[in-house]
């Protein structure tokens, strides 16, 4: 039973994973370019990444690239911890059947 | 049932983290055809030597400045097949051409390349000439070695491979014609073809 506690409830979204993975091999990513990736809508991938915000997992730094407001997102070191630990466990998971 | 999700999730997850990070539309098909077009550039810069300058390469003579051109044409008949083809995956992939990671594929590999070609024009504007070729062909293996962090891992064997030809034309510069071919032309239509199996043909 312990290896189901480190299913993150937090993570348990296609979208949500897909996020984290991408943060986690790229330094950051802009809103284009995780909609491109995700293909997810604007107002969905806005509610995903809102999600992971508050849960202190990414960080939001809003910016303009000349006279355009440009959103970039990167993993916190929190974030990182626990994506690694949601893996394991699902690893584990998979192996146990 | 919930492990087969799993299962999916993890492949998704390994998907997107190279799909993010690597640009992997590169065609095999345009590297067998730059070793092809090497080929072809060498053979025509053989005949002019040998034929017109009775095999010795007298430089700033007329044939020089041909074979100067012939391999100007060659590299950039190479770089033109490649962007095409390349393009002509990626749109088959549906992945974008001029995305974050192609942009720093291209910027990476530029990096010991453009070094290199500075550092090579200023060795000639030296009068330095024996090294040009081994220098070369050490410049191109530390652009691929160096671009393959961000692309296919297996360019990074063909960078090995030109890098260790580049020491051996620094060691024997009078075989420094047929390394060339064998790095630009013979390696390329090589991996080329390698790339075309491994991963062009398979979908």
């Amino acid at each position: 039973m312990s290896i189901i506690t480190n299913i993150n409830k937090v993570f348990d979204h296609r979208i949500r994973l897909g996020i984290m993975s991408i943060l986690m091999v790229n330094e950051y990513a802009d809103f284009n370019m995780l909609k491109e990736l995700l293909g997810a809508t604007d107002g969905n991938l806005a509610s995903h990444t809102k999600a992971l915000e508050k849960a202190a997992y990414i960080k939001v730094e809003k910016q303009f690239i000349g006279r355009k407001p440009n959103t970039r997102y990167s993993t916190t070191k929190l974030g990182e911890a626990e994506f690694k630990k949601h893996i394991n466990a699902l690893e584990k998971l998979i192996n146990k059947q | 049932m919930e492990s087969k999700d799993y299962l999916k999730d993890i492949s998704e997850i390994k998907d997107l983290m190279n799909k993010s990070s690597r640009f992997i539309s590169l065609s095999g098909l345009s590297g067998i055809l730059a070793g092809i077009y090497a080929l072809i550039g060498a053979a025509i810069a053989y005949w002019l030597v040998v034929e017109y300058s009775s095999g010795t390469l007298v430089l700033n003579g007329k044939i020089f400045r041909l074979v100067m051109l012939d391999l100007f044409l060659i590299a950039f008949l190479s770089v033109v097949t490649g962007i095409i083809l390349t393009t002509r995956k990626a749109k088959k992939n549906g992945a974008n051409m001029w995305d974050s990671s192609s942009r720093r594929l291209v910027v990476n590999f530029l990096i010991p390349l453009i070094a290199g070609g500075i550092y090579i024009l200023i060795i000639l504007g030296q009068q330095k000439y024996g090294q040009t070729g081994a220098l070369m062909l050490l410049f191109y293996g530390l652009a691929l070695v160096n671009a393959s962090k961000y692309s296919i891992g297996d360019i990074r064997y063909l960078g090995f491979i030109q890098i260790i030809l580049g020491l051996i034309c620094a060691w024997i510069p009078g075989y420094g014609f047929w390394l060339w071919v064998l790095g630009f032309g013979v390696m390329h239509i090589v991996y080329g073809t390698w790339m075309y199996f491994k991963y062009d043909i398979k979908k």
